[in-house]
């Protein structure tokens, strides 16, 4: 036997020390389809309960729309429901190209190329389309999964201060001798519900004849008038030269994603990206919900038109009561906590009461920066809303943190 | 050194602290206190390297040496000899 006592012992004091770190993720196992009513199971083993889920990415309410289902009930009848192979030997059906022509459209860009999932999108692109005389400049609060694709790029990377546009040209100035440059950013930060300011980015990126890349995944479907993402919000539509973006969330929340662009751009991925070339694409019936989310949603934007009334709702709901926010106008709303152990507390109490939000601290965040996030949803309904806002103040009064300012709250709490 | 030290200090404030940050010094843990994380380290020990002249090796530019501005310190005299 090669798994010996001695390497099993390294795992146990390893799983050991993020156990003592507070950082030891528990699955909590949820009995119903995802919506914005769920019954949970948790801990383990225990009686289900009836939670209002605050803390889903399914923020057009579309995970489990009945029209979603009857399509993918269609895609996996006459499409069946795997394909044993990667895109490029015998794993593209007609659908997927009719997807990657309807994100196109939808996004308002020159190609797309579907990917397993945007974290793959991510992991894959840097790779295909920069060499080692290139650079990488990313805003410092992007998603995990950029981090790892530019870690397995050969170009040079560097960072900027979040969304600190006289930082980001300084760091074009100093990149200057470089062949191409990338700028690198979430359009909607996961994190802080904040949007990037992608017009400044769009004039800095021409001025100095750099790329721009845009993760779009917290925003597409509901950002933007028609829902297009954070660049219709900022105006700058067809002048994104790469998007990534999910269907695990907004845009039905199965799985699957994207690189959606400039169509060298997206030619090079299908030439050269590894998670594309190296893994099935996504599965039939998974494309055949997809398709129909974005039906529903160049319809009519009735849903992301309730999401964002939703997302008003109760920012100001939290707000009037004296809660400490990230500010923002997105659907993401942190309620800011600041010391970890108050998330956490915060966080068991309101799950006790019937609310599904979870406490995020450092490393997610940083120091000093634990919060509780909250996800509004177009599937949430007013009495949704009005429940969880008496439950927050519930519990805030109890731990007497309503209409206190960040430094009281230190001052009660440590960091 | 302290020249160096100073040099140091002040790229680390202008490069990674915003305007309502805590002052910082010597001796303030970067990386482990949250202040630098270790993916923008990289952009300290390009500056280090460019300004110094030196090549200091991957696996030598750990978030322990780039932890303080006194342990980068010491890490950059090991190279500048």
């Amino acid at each position: 036997m090669a798994f010996s006592e001695k390497i099993r012992n390294i795992y146990k004091e390893e799983l050991k020390g993020i156990e003592e770190a507070g950082i030891f993720k528990k699955e909590r196992y949820i009995h119903s389809p995802q919506a914005a009513d769920i019954e949970v199971e948790f801990p383990k083993g225990s009686s289900l309960k009836k939670v209002i889920n605050m803390c889903a990415n399914n923020y057009l309410g579309l995970s489990s729309h009945p029209e979603v289902i009857k399509a993918a009930h269609e895609g996996l009848d006459s499409r069946g429901y795997g394909m044993s192979s990667v895109r490029f030997i015998c794993g593209t059906q007609d659908i997927h190209n009719e997807l990657e022509r309807k994100v196109t459209e939808f996004l308002g860009t020159e190609d797309t190329i579907l990917f397993p999932s945007c974290m793959d999108a991510n992991a894959g692109v840097f790779e295909a389309v920069l060499g080692k005389e290139d650079v990488m400049i990313s805003d410092r609060l992007v998603h995990a999964s950029i981090i790892d694709g530019i870690r397995l790029a050969s170009a040079e990377h560097d960072t900027f201060k979040h969304s600190n546009m006289k930082h980001l040209e300084k760091k074009l100035q100093l990149h200057s001798d470089k062949c191409r440059r990338v700028v690198i950013t979430d359009g909607v930060f996961s994190m802080d519900g904040d949007t990037a300011k992608l017009d400044e980015m769009v004039a800095l990126c021409e001025k100095y004849d750099a790329m721009l890349f845009v993760d779009d995944s917290h925003a597409s479907g509901f950002i933007g008038k028609t829902g297009r993402g954070t660049h219709e919000k900022c105006g700058v539509v067809g002048k994104i030269d790469i998007i990534t973006t999910t269907f695990g969330k907004a845009l039905g929340g199965a799985s699957g994603g994207c690189v959606s662009g400039r169509k060298e751009i997206v030619e090079m991925c299908r030439q050269k990206a590894r998670p594309y070339l190296f893994s099935n694409t996504i599965a039939p019936v998974v494309v055949a919900g997809v398709m129909k989310v974005f039906d529903i949603l160049s319809a009519s934007t009735e849903r992301r038109d309730k999401l964002e009334a939703n997302s008003t709702y109760w920012r100001k709901g939290l707000e009037d009561a004296g809660f400490v926010l990230q500010p923002g106008d997105t659907p993401i709303v942190p309620i800011m906590l600041f010391n970890a152990k108050l998330s956490q507390d915060i966080s068991n109490d309101l799950y006790e009461k019937g609310i599904y939000a979870i406490g995020f601290f450092f490393p997610v965040v940083a120091k000093g920066q634990a919060r509780i996030r909250t996800q509004i949803s177009a599937g949430h309904e007013k009495h949704h809303l009005d429940k969880a806002l008496g439950v927050f103040i519930e519990v805030g009064k109890k731990y007497d943190i309503l209409g206190k300012t960040k430094q009281e709250i230190i001052e009660m709490y440590g960091l | 050194m302290e020249d160096m030290k100073d040099i140091l200090l002040e790229y680390v404030i202008e490069e990674y602290l915003e305007d309502e940050d805590e002052e910082i010094t010597y001796d303030t843990p970067l990386i482990s206190g949250g202040i630098v994380d270790s993916f923008s380290m990289v952009s300290l020990k390009r500056f280090v390297e460019n300004k110094y002249k030196i090549s200091i090796p991957d696996d030598k530019a750990t978030p322990e040496a780039f932890d303080t501005v006194e342990s980068i310190v010491e890490l950059v005299k090991k190279y500048i000899n």
